[in-house]
């Protein structure tokens, strides 16, 4: 089964942690992609720029409007994604769990969908 | 057929062949199937320009040989030991064999011992499923990185994992022991079923190379069973194979939208796989004793002689239903068996058995149960709760076509019964 999980945090938190504790996420984030690609589990992901830098698009009658900054206007904000192929829903939230932004912020995870069905 | 495609088949035919007669002779599973996957590469580009060699598992052996002693040669070369490339060159054989050299292709098909390796219970069932493709089936990374949607380097990093591990657990190229025998094979017989079943959903996606995973699936049950022809449940599961991939023209609508079973043009289904997959469970069934695959086979077979859905004999869908659950208890053989009581006696036994899997836990949250009541709600004549629960297993599904077939479901009856009237308490209508 293959889930996104989805990686929200608030910048201005990330911008006001110490160096120690940046290096400790750092540490933490490669030790769970590298567990990840040597189970041929992991099978993509990126980071994302700050929202500072995010425009918003909407069509509205017709005409495209865009705005400065990120869809949805919380403090936590998407800042990037990584999708995984688990065994279960149990162990993507266990690797969620474990990624450093659920302790300041927080993981989202999502089941991703397939184009197959089985017959109805 | 296209030569490329005589040549694609010939090489998988003969991986378990070569990797057989090259792992009997050095031992290292895991290195020799890494030279085997080189030498079949480099088959599928010297064949079709230079010609399929005349004896093509010779040629296989010998450059998978090579391209061991080349990995040996460079491994000692960190580690000095020259003794092992020496011990290694001796029985290398010539590129083109003189006319004494019979094929040393063994008379032995090793595609058997390969598979209980592959299948070993010591390895997750997801690099059960990567070994057997590509150490039995001869499918490159790519194809089966392909097959099932993950990126090469993903399924590469599964394939050497489950080699590891392998490698680590020691397990032996051998027979299991008589007494683990059935067990392992039921292990086997599921990882072909899982394969089959990957490549047997309708597809709005890469729909070739899941067809293949089907294919692949039936070539190899194909296989087990010329190599076991006496046991029961391999020949079931090659019966339930065919008779089910039988139904794969009428599945899907050309645009890629899936056709439930009961709205299936049975003019599409194959005939020829469902002669030899009928002919296959009818004697097999003879023979006894039964097992969940022949069953499943069985009840296929009582579908295939069924020119429409309303002449389906559902009585004897439902003994057949009545003997799976006593010798398979799954919930998902409890939920079609549901289906079988609904139509054999009704909607509402068969919703009443729903209600009974609703607290079984093992499906609480299950998409498909909730589409089956949708379904028998629909038959029952409930339109407001059908299309609550079409809409609730629309949510839970993670498959593309099958939530677009269930939200047309939902909104094909909206459109009915427009406006909506007071539909909302679905558990009173039930």
């Amino acid at each position: 089964m293959k889930y996104m999980l989805l990686i929200y945090n608030n910048p201005d938190n990330i911008e006001a942690m110490s160096e120690e504790e940046r290096e400790a996420a750092m540490r933490g984030v490669d030790s769970i992609l590298a567990e990840l690609a040597a189970s041929g589990e992991m099978i993509g992901g990126v980071a994302l720029a700050h929202p500072s830098t995010a425009k918003t698009v909407r069509v509205v009658d017709g005409v495209p409007e865009t705005t400065d900054g990120p869809y949805v206007g919380a403090k936590e904000m998407l800042a990037g994604y990584l999708t995984i192929e688990a065994d279960s829903l149990d162990r993507a939230v266990e690797i969620a769990s474990r990624w450093p932004d659920a302790r300041h912020g927080a993981m989202e995870v999502r089941a991703v969908m397939h184009p197959g069905g089985m017959e109805m | 057929m296209t030569i490329r495609t005589d040549i694609e088949d010939l090489l998988r035919r003969l991986t378990p062949q070569v990797l057989g007669a090259l792992v009997r002779r050095h031992g290292q599973f895991e290195a020799c199937e890494d030279a085997v996957q080189e030498a079949l590469l480099d088959a599928a580009v010297q064949w079709p320009a230079d010609g399929v060699p005349e004896r093509p598992a010779g040629w296989l052996t010998t450059v998978a040989s090579r391209r061991l002693a080349d990995h040996v040669r460079s491994e000692s070369a960190r580690r000095r030991r020259e003794a092992v490339v020496a011990a290694l060159e001796t029985p290398l054989e010539p590129v083109v064999p003189g006319p004494e050299d019979h094929d040393h292709t063994p008379d032995r098909d090793d595609t058997l011992l390969l598979l209980f390796l592959c299948c070993h219970p010591a390895l997750s069932p997801s690099s059960q499923i990567a070994l057997t493709l590509r150490a039995v089936g001869g499918l490159t990374t790519a194809q089966i990185a392909a097959a099932y949607l993950v990126p090469e380097a993903t399924m590469s990093r599964r394939i050497l994992r489950a080699k590891q591990r392998i490698k680590a657990t020691a397990i032996p190229f051998q027979m299991p022991p008589p007494d683990k025998r059935d067990d392992r094979l039921r292990v086997v017989l599921h990882v072909l079923y899982l394969i089959f079943n990957e490549g047997y959903t309708a597809s709005s996606g890469p729909e070739l190379q899941r067809a293949e995973l089907a294919h692949e699936a039936i070539r190899l049950t194909r296989a087990v069973h010329r190599l076991l022809p006496d046991d029961n449940e391999v020949a079931g599961l090659l019966a339930l194979m065919l008779l089910t991939d039988a139904r794969r023209p009428a599945r899907t609508a050309p645009d890629g939208a899936l056709i439930p079973f009961a709205d299936q043009d049975r003019g599409l289904w194959d005939p020829v796989s469902l002669k030899e997959g009928v002919e296959l469970i009818t004697s097999t069934l003879a023979r006894g004793p039964l097992g969940p695959y022949q069953l499943q086979a069985a009840i296929a077979a009582v579908h295939t002689e069924a020119p429409r859905l309303e002449e389906t004999d559902w009585p004897q869908i439902l003994a057949l239903y009545e003997l799976l659950s006593r010798v398979s208890a799954n919930p998902i053989v409890a939920l079609n068996h549901a289906v079988a009581i609904a139509m054999a006696h009704g909607p509402q036994a068969g919703l009443a058995m729903l209600r009974a899997l609703d607290s079984d836990g093992r499906l609480a949250d299950h998409h498909r149960l909730e589409a089956v009541r949708a379904h028998l709600l629909e038959m029952a004549g409930e339109p407001g709760p059908a299309r609550d629960s079409y809409l609730l297993a629309a949510h839970r599904t993670t498959s593309l076509p099958e939530r677009r077939y269930l939200e047309g479901r939902a909104a094909a009856i909206r459109k009915m019964r427009a406006p909506a009237g007071a539909d909302e308490n679905r558990d009173a209508a039930t």
